[in-house]
């Protein structure tokens, strides 16, 4: 897949399609993962948007950011609408309403629209079979109404709602794994990504949106905001997420696993957690318990991908 | 070329539906909507209806799925009731100030709890300030003709406003009635393609749903509030262009011997019929009662109605939801601010009946009738409640 990486370089496109002059915060990294996301998909697309912080900092009336045609329905519904433009596409093209240029359909949503509130439209449209890329940018809270916790925030981070007190160390649950559950519905490509890697990110656009079926895109999007780090820091929590392992970057394409961004060795964990703000509290308990987990989590990926 | 025939009234909503030529049905079962849902699969299966049915595993999705199938260019449908309009309830409002032009059949039944499967109005009342156009129809035939009106004044690009067509379940749904058929290409005369003014393609970039803020927000639901009393003359024109074509005239409001009525009945839905026979009865006893039956619930046709009700002492208003702790019945508070500022106003009696399946008869009409006119009615009242 190096050729991919050669190939995809010398293919994205100069022109932005979410334009600057947004209102995110300084460093978002959902912001530029957005960004690098719809260059790889380039101008033949639809995107329907769930309500979060891209919504908002991207289509406050009468301005716009967007240079597609896009779409904001509600926060948990974004999958079922993207099945409704893919069902209208496909009809009215078989009718010859419209031209049959092939046209791409996406979904995206942050993690609290795709694995709390948005998991049953998504469920639905992925069971359903609609041929569309759904991308969950995951900055692991609902930070568009002030970094509330959701299922995909990781265990022991002090969120508003999973406050690190003197009794409870923060979130007392484990990361909900989104992607195993687009794997669970046999899917032909599911995906992990951040945009601290931006070439293996623009490839797995690339192949999701040319799968015949639904994909499912995992984006971890390094938010400053909520997580208490500066805003320069972004591209480097991103890779440090990957490198200890945190966040793994892998694809699994019509079932088959594959580590994307492979490591001999992964860097100690407490390089990642301990600066962030919302994981500063840790004690050494918790952080051994982090610990084992994402050891376990690493090795059967790594088992995964070596069948 | 006319083709009259017997059969359920479901099936002679789906069958309209079908001669629409929609694109997009997505719809998730409930009682009492099933049959409609079912029909409308059965004939995309067998290639009778060139369309996309998608089955969504719930009303949210039905709504939203719709909402991006019709914002694609895509003429699309749905229908429910109760529950499935509860569900949906976020999206509805979201459809209509989009200015999207769908349709959707609400098959009328109660909300829960407790639990009933059965006919009254509170699933729609509980949407009343949506931003839809809402009718009501009585019969197989209002039924079916309004499939057709319904695409026709929704996609008028003088509207561009969603259209809710409400019937009652069961006791309209359910019932074996005979229904005038349209052949397709009178239909397609008076229905051409669907043509929409903004679509969401690659071929022009487009923003849809945007957020406002405080400094537009007003603005906007001002906007939405004139588009929708500013569609009433088009729906006026649909219901003409509709009766010249097929020889059935709709009105707003339908007046059945209100001319020289002193007590008049007010009605939505198929209760207009049971009530008709009791006006019927009145009068041979040589009482001078009417009824109205409201057909156009938004916009609501105030100079319609208050014209057809000139002259009459009191009206009696049947209502067929509650509004808990509230000054009445949902219609009948309506009516009551809308004559509230003309000088002569009639005596406005607000009887909640009818509720979750219970039956309202001839007789029950009737003695609604005795104790409005003897003057011993209070304003409001939930009928017939047993001790
Ligand atoms: C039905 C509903 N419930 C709650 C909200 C409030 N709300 C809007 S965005 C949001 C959080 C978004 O979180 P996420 O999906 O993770 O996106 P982010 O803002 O973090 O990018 C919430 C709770 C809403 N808009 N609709
Ligand atoms: S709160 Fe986080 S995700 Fe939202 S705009 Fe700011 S940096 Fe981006
Ligand atoms: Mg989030």
């Amino acid at each position: 897949m190096n050729d991919a990486n050669v190939y995809a370089v010398k293919t994205l496109t100069k022109k932005e399609y979410f334009a600057p002059g947004h209102r995110s915060c300084l460093g978002c990294g959902e912001a530029l993962a957005v960004r690098l996301v719809h260059k790889a998909l380039g101008r033949n697309v639809i995107t329907a948007s769930a309500t979060g912080c891209m919504e908002i900092v991207s289509s406050p009336f009468p301005l716009t950011s967007w240079e597609i045609p896009w779409i904001h329905v509600a926060f948990e519904n974004a999958a079922a609408v993207a099945g409704g433009i893919e069902a209208a596409l496909k009809v009215l093209q078989r009718k010859g309403k419209i031209s049959d240029k092939k046209v791409s359909v996406v979904a995206m949503a942050g993690d609290g629209g795709t694995v709390d509130i948005g998991l049953q439209a998504l469920s639905g449209a992925m069971e359903r079979g609609h041929k569309f890329l759904y991308v969950c940018y995951d900055n692991e809270a609902y930070m568009n109404t002030g970094v509330q916790r959701s299922s995909a925030t990781p265990f022991g981070a002090h969120t508003t709602t999973s406050p690190a007190g003197t009794v409870v160390p923060g979130q007392v649950t484990w990361k909900k794994n989104m992607p195993e559950i687009a794997v669970a519905h046999k899917i032909p490509y599911v995906a992990t990504a951040t945009p601290s890697y931006p070439l293996d990110l623009v490839n797995k656009i690339k192949k999701g949106i040319a799968a015949d079926g639904p994909a499912y895109v995992h984006i971890l999007s390094v938010c400053p905001t909520g997580w208490g780090i500066a805003s320069e820091e972004t591209i480097k929590f991103g890779r440090l997420a990957v490198q200890t392992g945190f966040f793994p970057l892998y694809e699994v394409e019509n079932g088959k696993y594959k580590i994307t961004v492979d490591f001999e060795e992964l860097m100690p964990l407490e390089q990642y957690l301990l600066p962030q703000r919302r994981f500063r509290h840790l004690a050494e308990d918790t952080l051994g318990y982090i610990r084992g987990r994402v050891a376990e989590q690493w090795e059967e990926l790594q088992k995964r991908s070596a069948e | 070329m006319k083709k009259r025939v017997g059969m359920e009234v479901s099936f002679a909503a789906a069958e309209a539906v079908k001669l629409c030529n929609v694109d997009v049905v997505a719809a998730y079962p409930i009682t009492p909507q099933t049959h409609i849902v079912e029909r409308l699969s059965e004939y995309v299966a067998n290639g009778e209806l060139d369309a996309e049915f998608v089955p969504v595993e719930s009303e949210h999705s039905a709504l939203s799925l719709c909402v991006g199938s019709q914002a694609a260019g895509a003429r699309s449908f749905t229908c429910t009731s109760s529950q499935g309009l509860a569900l949906m309830n976020e999206i509805v409002y979201i459809t209509s100030s989009m200015r999207l032009p769908m349709v959707m059949m609400l098959v009328n039944r109660s909300l829960s709890g407790p639990l009933s499967i059965w006919n009254d109005h509170s699933d729609v009342m509980s949407i009343r300030d949506c931003g839809w156009i809402q009718l009501f129809v009585k019969n197989s035939q209002e039924v079916f003709d309004h499939a057709f009106i319904a695409y026709k004044i929704a996609e008028d690009h003088n509207v561009l406003l969603p259209v809710i067509i409400n019937f009652d379940g069961f006791i309209l749904s359910h019932m074996f009635e005979s229904v005038e058929l349209m052949e397709p290409d009178v239909v397609q005369q008076y229905l051409p393609p669907y043509e929409p003014k903004y679509a969401l393609h690659p071929d022009r970039a487009l923003t849809m749903g945007t957020y406002g803020m405080p400094a537009v927000f007003t603005e906007a639901k001002k906007a939405q509030d004139e588009a929708l009393l500013a569609s009433y003359p088009h729906i006026l024109e649909a219901w003409k262009a509709w009766g010249d074509l097929s020889g059935r005239h709709y009105h707003p409001v339908e007046e059945f011997l209100t001319k020289d009525a002193e007590t008049i009945f007010v009605t939505l839905g198929s209760f207009g019929e049971t009530a008709g026979e009791a006006v019927k009865a009145l009068r041979e006893k040589g009482h001078k009662a009417g009824l109205l039956h409201l057909r156009l619930w938004r916009p609501f046709p105030f100079d319609a109605f208050c014209q057809a009700i000139q002259g009459a002492r009191n009206l009696i208003v049947i209502d067929r939801a509650v509004s808990f702790g509230g000054p009445g019945g949902p219609v009948a508070s309506e009516i009551r601010s809308a004559l509230y500022n003309k000088e002569k106003r009639p005596g406005v009696y607000s009887m909640i009946a009818g509720l979750g399946g219970r039956d309202v008869t001839v007789r029950d009409y009737m003695q609604m009738f005795e104790s409005v006119t003897a003057g011993k009615a209070s304003a409001y009242e939930i009928f017939g409640v047993r001790g």
